[in-house]
Parts: C-alpha cells; sequence; structure tokens
C-alpha cells in the first residue's frame, strides 16, 4: 500500500508543478489543486498508513494505541477546505483578468 | 486554573476584528456611515487591547516576573489544545499591527474605501489573521491564520479592481497557494517525525529526533523554511513582492507593510524557538541560509532600489531592502544583533507604511484624481458609487500643501535610508554595533552585512532624492496636489512615532534588549506554554 500512495502522491505532484509552470491560467489552477491533493495525501500519510485502525471507537479491547491517529485527520480537513476557498477564489481571479485583458495568459497578454 | 478577566483579553486580537467583520456583511454596501463607524471603533478597541497587552508585558518583564503568558482555549492543556501566547516579541508586533491599522484605515476613510465593495470586512479579517499568527503557539494555527491574513489580503489586493491589479492579484495569489501548500507538507513532515505542532513542546522535542528520522525532520523544516522565505521575500523567493505592492491601493500597500514582516516574525519564532539551542545539530541550523539568503536580497533590494522607474517600486524595493537585512541580522543571530533588528523591523515597518500613503498623495497631481480611483468593478453585484470628485474636498490648494508634502517625503527617506538623526539610524547603528561586539572573530560574512547596510542606505538616498527632485522640485504646470486634512494625519502620526522611538530610544532599546533576551533564552516561553511537569521531565532526560 505504502508503494501506491507514494507512486499516486508523486504523479499527482509531478503533474500539477508541471501545469502550474504553463502559460494559461485555466491549466495553472488545475495545477494547484493537483498538488494541493497531493498534499492532503501526504499531510494524511504522515499519520502512518495503518488499516483496519479504529478512528475513535472500537478500540476498547486492543487500547489506545490501536487507534489510528485522528490530527491528520484534523489537518487534512482543515487544508481540504481551506484550498478548496482558495481554488475558488482563483477561479474568480482568473475570470476577472480574462475579461479585463482579453486573454488567459498569465501574464495579461500573449507572449507569441 | 481560574482566569481573571483580563486574562481572557489575550482572545479578544482575534475574535474582535472576526466579529466586527462578520457584522459588516450586514450591513448594505450603500451603509458607509455605519460600516466605517465600526470598522473605525474595532481598530481603535484592537489599539486599547494590544496597549494593554504590552504594558503588561512590560510591567510583569521588568519587575524580573514572566513576561510571557499563554492561553489555552478551551482549557485543554498545553501539547493538545490550542495556544495563544503573549510574551515579548508578539506583543510588539501586536502593537506595530494595531497602530498600521489605525493609520491606514483613518487614511482609507476620506477616499479609497469607496473604491471597491466589501473594503472593510476583508480589512478586518486581515487583521484577524495577522493577530492571530503573531499570537498562535502551534505551527498548524501559524498556518491557519496564514490562510486568514492571505485570503483577505488578496482581496485587499484585488481591491480598486483594474487591469493592473488583477494581473499582479493572479501572480500573487498562485504564488502564495503553492507557498501555503509547501507550509503544509513541512508542518506535516514535522508531525511525522515528532507527534507534535505545538511550538514549545516541539522545541523540547527536536534535540531528541535521532537517526533516520533525523534527515525527514531536517527536510521538513526545511520546507517550512522555505514558506516563510517566501513570505518575507527573500532573494530569489521575492520577485513577486515589488509588483503586488505596488499595485495594491496606498492604505491596504501601508498595511502590506508588516505582511512581509510576518514571515520575518514567524522565522524568528520558530528558528529562535527551535534552534536556539547551544549544542547538538539543533544549534543554529541551517543559520547560513538566513545570512547569506539575507545578504543576497540586500543586494538585489539595492540595485533594485537604483534601477525603480516608480514611487511605488521604490517602495517595493525598500521593503526587500529591509527584510534582507532582518534575515541577514538573524543569521548572523547573536546577542545585540537581535536587538538591533528588532528596532530595526518596528522602525522599518512604520516607515514603508507611512512612505506609502505618503507616495500617493504626492503622485496624486500626476494624472487626474478622478481617474484613477474609478475603474470597472470586478464584482458588480453591488451599488459601489464612484468616487464623488470635488464636492467633499475639504482641502485647500496652497503651497502649503507642498511644504509639508516635501517634509514628510524628506523624512521617510532619511528614515528608510537610514541617516542620522532618525530611528533607522538608531536601528542600523544597533545592528552595527551588535555585530562590531560579537568580539574578533567577526565573519567575512558578517561584515559584508555591514557594508550592505551602508550601501543599501546610500543607494535609498539615491533613488529617493533623485524622485524626490523630480516630483516636489521640478517646476512643472502640473496642479497643486490636494492635501486633505485626515489623509494626512495619519502620515504624520506615523512619522511622529518614529520621531517618538529616536527620542526615547534608550527606554525603547532596553525592550529590544529584552526581547532578543527572551528570544534567546527559550525558557520563559515554554514554561508559559506548557505545564510544569513536562519541563521537569525534560530536564530529567539528558
Amino acid at each position: 500500500m505504502e508503494a501506491v500512495l507514494a507512486i499516486a502522491i508523486g504523479v499527482l505532484t509531478a503533474s500539477g508543478v508541471w501545469l502550474i509552470l504553463r502559460p494559461r491560467t485555466f491549466q495553472v489552477i488545475i495545477g494547484l489543486s493537483l498538488v494541493s491533493y497531493a498534499v492532503n495525501l501526504f499531510i494524511y500519510a504522515m499519520g502512518r498508513l495503518r488499516v483496519d485502525a479504529p478512528a475513535l471507537t472500537g478500540a476498547e479491547q486492543a487500547g489506545a494505541a490501536s487507534l489510528s491517529d485522528p490530527v491528520p485527520q484534523a489537518l487534512v480537513l482543515t487544508a481540504i477546505v481551506i484550498s478548496f476557498a482558495m481554488t475558488a477564489l482563483m477561479l474568480v481571479v482568473l475570470l476577472a483578468a480574462r475579461g479585463l485583458t482579453g486573454t488567459d495568459h498569465v501574464d495579461g497578454e500573449d507572449g507569441e | 486554573m481560574k482566569l481573571a478577566l483580563a486574562d481572557h483579553l489575550i482572545v479578544a486580537p482575534v475574535l474582535l476584528p472576526l466579529a466586527a467583520s462578520a457584522l459588516m456583511l450586514l450591513f448594505d454596501e450603500r451603509q458607509r456611515k455605519a460600516k466605517s463607524f465600526v470598522s473605525l471603533l474595532t481598530v481603535l478597541a484592537l489599539l486599547a487591547v494590544a496597549l494593554i497587552l504590552f504594558q503588561r508585558v512590560v510591567s510583569a518583564g521588568f519587575d524580573g516576573g514572566p513576561a510571557a503568558s499563554a492561553y489555552h482555549l478551551g482549557n485543554w492543556p498545553a501539547p493538545f489544545g490550542i495556544v495563544l501566547v503573549v510574551d515579548w516579541l508578539s506583543g510588539l508586533m501586536l502593537l506595530v499591527t494595531s497602530i498600521l491599522a489605525v493609520t491606514s484605515l483613518v487614511y482609507s476613510l476620506s477616499r479609497w474605501e469607496r473604491a471597491g465593495p466589501r473594503f472593510h470586512a476583508l480589512f478586518l479579517l486581515q487583521l484577524m489573521g495577522l493577530n492571530g499568527a503573531f499570537l498562535t503557539g502551534d505551527i498548524f494555527n501559524l498556518f491557519v491564520f496564514f490562510e486568514v491574513l492571505l485570503a483577505a489580503s488578496y482581496g485587499l489586493l484585488l481591491h480598486g479592481s483594474g487591469p493592473a491589479r488583477v494581473k499582479a492579484g493572479l501572480h500573487y495569489v498562485s504564488i502564495n497557494i503553492m507557498t501555503s501548500l509547501l507550509f503544509l507538507i513541512g508542518a506535516g513532515m514535522i508531525y511525522g517525525v515528532t507527534g507534535t505542532l505545538n511550538m514549545a513542546d516541539l522545541a523540547l522535542r527536536i534535540p531528541l529526533v535521532q537517526g533516520a528520522d533525523l534527515a525527514l525532520l531536517q527536510s521538513g523544516i526545511a520546507v517550512l523554511g522555505v514558506a516563510f522565505l517566501v513570505k518575507a521575500g527573500m532573494w530569489p523567493l521575492g520577485f513577486w513582492l515589488p509588483a503586488t505592492y505596488a499595485a495594491a491601493v496606498p492604505p491596504v500597500a501601508a498595511l502590506f507593510a508588516i505582511l512581509s514582516k510576518v514571515g520575518i516574525y514567524a522565522l524568528m519564532r520558530v528558528y529562535l524557538l527551535l534552534f536556539g539551542g547551544k549544542v547538538g545539530w539543533t544549534a543554529n541550523f541551517g543559520e547560513e541560509w538566513l545570512l547569506y539568503g539575507g545578504l543576497a536580497t540586500m543586494a538585489f533590494g539595492t540595485i533594485g532600489l537604483l534601477a525603480a522607474r516608480t514611487l511605488s517600486r521604490l517602495a517595493g524595493y525598500s521593503v526587500i531592502v529591509s527584510s534582507g537585512t532582518l534575515l541577514a541580522s538573524l543569521g548572523v543571530g547573536q546577542g545585540a544583533v537581535l536587538a538591533g533588528a528588532l528596532f530595526y523591523l518596528v522602525s522599518s515597518t512604520l516607515g514603508l507604511s507611512a512612505f506609502y500613503l505618503l507616495l500617493e498623495l504626492i503622485e496624486r497631481r500626476d494624472t487626474d484624481p478622478g481617474v484613477r480611483a474609478v475603474v470597472e468593478p470586478v464584482f458588480e453585484d453591488e451599488d459601489t458609487d464612484a468616487l464623488e470628485e470635488g464636492e467633499s474636498e475639504v482641502g485647500v490648494v496652497i503651497p502649503v500643501t507642498i511644504a509639508i508634502l516635501g517634509g514628510g517625503f524628506l523624512f521617510c527617506a532619511l528614515l528608510l535610508a537610514g541617516m542620522p538623526p532618525l530611528s533607522g539610524f538608531v536601528a542600523k547603528f544597533a545592528i552595527m554595533h551588535g555585530v562590531m561586539g560579537l568580539g574578533r572573530d567577526i565573519s567575512a560574512a558578517a561584515w559584508t552585512l555591514v557594508a550592505l547596510l551602508i550601501i543599501s542606505g546610500l543607494a535609498t538616498i539615491v533613488a529617493t532624492s533623485r524622485a524626490g527632485i523630480d516630483l516636489i522640485w521640478t517646476p512643472s504646470d502640473r496642479p497643486q496636489p490636494v492635501l486633505r486634512l485626515w489623509e494626512a494625519i495619519p502620515v504624520g502620526l506615523l512619522l511622529l512615532i518614529c520621531l517618538g522611538l529616536m527620542i526615547f530610544a534608550g527606554p525603547v532599546m532596553r525592550y529590544m534588549e529584552r526581547t532578543g533576551r527572551s528570544l534567546q533564552d527559550r525558557d520563559g516561553y515554554i514554561h508559559a506554554v506548557l505545564p510544569a511537569e513536562s519541563m521537569a521531565h525534560r530536564e530529567s532526560q539528558p
């Protein structure tokens, strides 16, 4: 499972970074979203990967050590909400830039 | 633990602007008077709270007692709950923030708040983010407050709209979202290794990390450091800064003057708390990066100053020079240098803020004032009247205004350049004095810092006098600038505070020295945050 998760994070990050470096605003936004997914998975992985570990209840027999770590989950939840809001805001800026400059180039003018 | 009502005051700098900002949404966009009144009241209350907290730190600290006091939200014990801390450094930063808030708001009321919708709500949210970032005691809440202040700053940057602002805003938002993601990666790695994000707890746990985890922890901290350095505008991470600050409307730019200092604050707090130790790998970990990065930033800013063609660019590069000076002094990092750097931080923040406010007043006559601000709004959902020029002009068109503006410009220029007798000079002198005081083994890099301090001051003088001669002395048939009283007062107030910093340099410097010492000897902070037994636990472990 570690390998799958690591590859997923790696692929998401690589595609995201590539897209962020593209000249069109929409590509940048998709890139930022992809990187934020990768980061969310990454934080989650930092709480160690465990299969079938109970989140809150169900640990009465096995003790607290068998619980999955709740902190990364809380962190991820916050991070998801924030990056979601930022993407929405970025879309508004994109539309404003498109409307004011008439192009979807990140610099507001087509270099080519 | 029983808390007096006064102890709850620590949380007020966060809650007060949040509540007021929520209240703003209930007002219609046309009820400007009511909105302005509420924000002014909030900002003044924030100033009062900051003064009380500051005064408590000072009175407790100079009596030899513990200056730092922590507020545990919901009374959760420290490493688990959210904790807000007021100590020497955060008390000072709160005070500077609220001073800038008052001056920027008063300035914006006479004109700029009308350039777009929801200015007040965003302005107050920005203050909430700033105050929270200065108060918080753990890294994840630092992230959350960073996001709050960034989200508000995106809105404020776009305030007034127009292609230039939207273009700068697009770059600014993208860069900062990426930076926030780096912040999260860093925080995630640190949590993965140490199992805590509470700064005081981290300070105790990081020296115990060993083996394979060490590399992971160090890379996590490095990633986190990059996130802070982007905020601070270190070369080569700070190219976004001059363009962004130049695009913002003046009162917003004046408040942004402290935004880059948030990055510096975070570095000071986290770096000195975690790596201020004297032994092991944690002793001054990564110090050379701050030092050389800061020197490069200073050099870049100096060159930018000389090359700047407009006043707002010039101010942007001054921000970069100021960031570079602070980073490099933090990298030299010992003893009295830190006190000088803190003095410089306060003086340069206030000076830059005044400069941003002033240069719009000076440049105003270049263009027809009616045209500058009236642009199509991006958010067309509410009524945003165009600025009504003429009828509300209270100002007088007499040569006195140009004398006042010219005097203010001169004052700002001297302040930023660090010429005697103003507070910029005291600050730079204190940094140099600190470097000289390091003894015989002053490194070449420290000498470079001293040289760059002087050269950047010279470049500021050259650039500002060139711009000043062009704008103020050159006879032209441009109309006299119209100076409104309520726009001149905030600038005057900021400059007066800088003057005060110079006149009372002795007591101020004593405060800075205590702050520097408290940052280096971290026990006061850790004691305030964590329960006594966890300290004892650490001491039992060698």
